[in-house]
């Protein structure tokens, strides 16, 4: 009787999901995709990033355990596997690709370039194109606007792809002058920024150097959340870019009232230093920004979690997302709290992101050229 | 401003205040030669070194200073005290203030000048501060960039009744639960002195985790991420299990983001506590025994509504304590220096008795 009830609301509720990881299941996978330059490449400096070191997450691949595939390759790398344990499972209507690959972290920019080419067209033919209920995000390398605005210029008019990717941790803060042409390109376009939890940076992961464990790393991705907010709204990018539109991916959203109160009675005290501002900071972020669910809020008391709604104010931009394959996953049925009024309910499982990416209407199919090198 | 009218209106006829975040500054770095030995003097004085500054308050900047305050750059200790006597102590009729020194000698490159800049400015607060003025507590300066240093300045001076707690500034070269810092929290715990973590510093590494912004505001504003970088590390890193009598301040980090912090920590620990199996409790737990935060600047929501939501979400009365952080400027009206409509014991316990029993006056 009650797995019945169940059914009927999971088919009765629409579920667009805004953040599924598809993986490489080794990175010989690209090798179709990349000229012979960039496969000699490969096998002979393999894929150095910045790092050095980085804190081993709990699970490998930070990934569910029960996510691996059948013939055990690496969690999201199989579409069939993924049909199977999340689009249908839960009846998806749509779900937002967030290929994670490490080309914002890479020293060698030709080499991040050639690596987001061939994601790219590694996405189009192995997961857009076999599969309608897939979008996905257009990889590019953030630190090199150049390259960067050249593949959104090359993917932005084919339909799969509804919004350009990058990661929370970038060499500087977003709202630097470097990235400007960046927010010209997506403007053209009219492609989303998505920032997505994770990324390295320049320097320490924190404000304060070099945190030791994985929960320091993992609940502290929050600060580079709240500095990229401060830095786009700060740097006047609403302002020069009137019509860019931001979302926040699985960095959460309870840290964002109390931000918009700190920046709002800071911005009164040093709108002088600031003069390209001409609306309270938090009017910005409720204007621009969309945020993704998972992973949800969890306060003590439910009744902080309508506060906290309430506070945010951002009904239409709360877009619920699951983070599949990650052992954080949030379920489409009991991410959000039971007594959450049904409007809001369907606004957030699937009618603020309809209404963001457009995924009927907006996209005329064109062929894509492939960018060769 | 007229913070005489607010007293009447905030605190009851019954309630005693205490002050927790009262700023003496130092106005110049010659008025320690007479603590400093001659080396450093001559140092000093031939290469022009002004002294450590990090930057936290630029002098233009509004919130630096309330605007009934002019600055008067003297550099007569007398007339600043009898300043902050007059403007900060008498219009609350305060039973206790804090004083936050924000000489940032954590800045200077030579760890033995950082050394001997903390001990002379320590001495400094004790004759100009501490000894003329029996409300006033103070915070030891240390030179924390160098742990055992730090430590031994604490041996040195932590046992005078006047200080209450030893200052961090809140940016560092590594997270405050690094091990590194050890000798700072056994020299604190020993002379039962609270450490105090305060807005500001300036490490030499980025105000935030992506790089360097371009503005004050956003440095200003991004002060609350460094903040909770150093909860996180702090109890992640099993402080608190290996000092279980060790007391932190958290002074002008802003009040509004504890909640949401809170929140998130607890997830996380929920998931993956099996990788810090030290920490046995879910982190607010910790921070609800260990830790404390200074009222302004509060960051308060626009409503009195939400700010009492934000007060009750801290699950706890204990956590706040009160500040009016002279002679920086957060507020102009009693209900931005204290949140309106409170129960009157919770009242009481955030005016004074939260910081009476955490300081143990």
């Amino acid at each position: 009787m009650e797995t019945a009830q169940k059914e009927t609301e999971r088919q009765r509720l629409p579920i667009i999901d805004c953040d599924i990881h598809n993986t490489l299941a080794s990175e010989t996978v690209l090798y179709p995709y990349f000229s012979e330059r960039w496969r000699k490449h490969h096998r002979l400096v393999g894929t150095p990033e910045r790092i050095g070191s980085y804190i081993p997450r709990a699970y490998l691949y930070a990934a569910r355990h029960d996510a691996w595939t059948p013939s055990g390759q690496r969690p999201g790398s199989d579409l069939d596997f993924l049909r199977e344990q999340l689009l249908d499972a839960y009846n998806i209507e749509y779900g937002i690709l967030n290929c994670l690959t490490p080309v914002c972290e890479m020293p060698n920019l030709e080499y991040a370039a050639a690596w987001a080419r061939a994601v790219n067209d590694w996405q189009i033919a192995e997961w857009l194109e076999p599969e309608p209920r897939l979008r996905a995000s257009i990889i590019v390398v953030s630190d090199d606007t150049e390259f960067a605005t050249q593949e959104i210029a090359r993917l932005a008019n084919h339909p799969g792809f509804v919004q350009v990717l990058v990661l929370a941790r970038t060499l500087e803060p977003l709202g630097r002058r470097r990235y400007w042409k960046l927010y010209e390109a997506l403007v053209q376009y009219d492609l989303p920024l998505g920032i997505h939890f994770t990324g390295v940076g320049a320097g320490p992961i924190t404000a304060v150097g070099k945190p030791s464990h994985y929960i320091e790393d993992h609940a502290g991705m929050t600060q580079a959340f709240q500095t990229q907010v401060t830095s786009l709204v700060c740097e006047g990018i609403f302002e020069r870019f009137p019509t860019l539109k931001v979302v926040l991916i699985e960095g959460g959203f309870a840290w964002i009232p109390p931000l918009m109160w700190r920046l709002d009675r800071a911005w009164k005290k040093l709108r002088d230093e600031v003069p390209i501002l001409k609306r309270l900071p938090s009017d910005y972020i409720r204007s621009h920004f969309y945020v993704t669910t998972q992973p949800i809020e969890e306060p003590p008391k439910q009744e902080y979690f309508h506060q906290l709604l309430t506070q945010l104010d951002l009904n239409d931009k709360l877009m619920f997302a699951t983070d599949y394959p990650h052992w954080d996953f949030d379920s489409p049925e009991y991410a959000l709290p039971k007594s959450l009024a049904p409007a809001l309910k369907r606004k957030i499982m699937a009618d603020n992101a309809r209404a963001l990416y457009q995924f009927e209407t907006k996209k005329i199919a064109q062929s894509v050229t492939t960018f060769s090198d | 401003m007229e913070t005489e009218n607010f007293t009447q209106r905030i605190v009851p006829a019954d309630m005693s205040v205490i002050d927790c975040d009262l700023h003496n500054r130092l106005p110049s770095l010659r008025m320690l030669y007479p603590y400093l030995p001659d080396y450093w003097c001559d140092y000093c004085e031939e290469s022009g070194f002004p002294g450590p500054d990090a930057n936290d308050y630029p002098e233009g900047v509004p919130m630096s200073m309330r605007p009934d305050l002019s600055d008067p750059q003297t550099e007569d200790s007398a007339s600043d005290l009898a300043r902050l006597r007059e403007h900060a102590l008498a219009p609350w009729n305060s039973e206790y203030g804090i004083l936050t020194c924000g000489y940032r000698v954590q800045s200077v490159h030579n760890e033995d000048l950082a050394a001997a800049l903390a001990s002379a400015v320590n001495a400094w607060q004790i004759e100009h501060w501490l000894a003329p003025e029996p409300r006033l507590r103070g915070s030891l300066i240390v030179p924390s960039q160098n742990p055992e240093l730090a430590a031994r300045e604490i041996e040195r001076i932590g046992a005078h009744p006047g200080f209450v707690q030893v200052m961090l500034p809140a940016r560092s070269q590594a997270p405050y639960g690094n091990r590194r810092y050890h000798p700072i929290y056994a020299a604190a715990v020993r002379h039962e002195l609270v450490v105090g973590i305060h807005y500001g510093g300036a490490p030499g590494i980025p105000p935030t985790s992506v790089g360097w912004p371009s503005t004050y505001l956003e440095e200003y504003v991004g002060m609350s991420q460094v903040f909770q970088a150093q909860v996180l590390s702090l109890i992640a890193e099993g402080v608190f299990d290996q000092f279980p009598d060790l007391r932190v301040a958290l002074i002008e980090s802003g009040v509004t983001w504890m909640p949401s912090l809170m929140w998130r920590f607890d997830k996380e620990w929920r998931g993956l506590r099996g990788l810090t199996p030290w920490v046995k409790q879910p982190p607010s737990a910790y921070i609800r025994q260990h830790m404390r935060m200074t009222l302004q600047p509060i960051d308060a929501p626009p409503t009195a509504e939400e700010l009492l939501q934000i007060v009750g979400q801290l699950d706890s009365e204990d956590l706040l304590m009160f500040s009016t952080d002279y002679p920086h400027w957060h507020f102009d009206s009693p209900e931005e220096a204290f949140p309106a409509n409170l129960p009157k014991g919770l009242a009481r316990k955030i005016l004074s008795e939260n910081a009476r029993t955490f300081y143990q006056f």
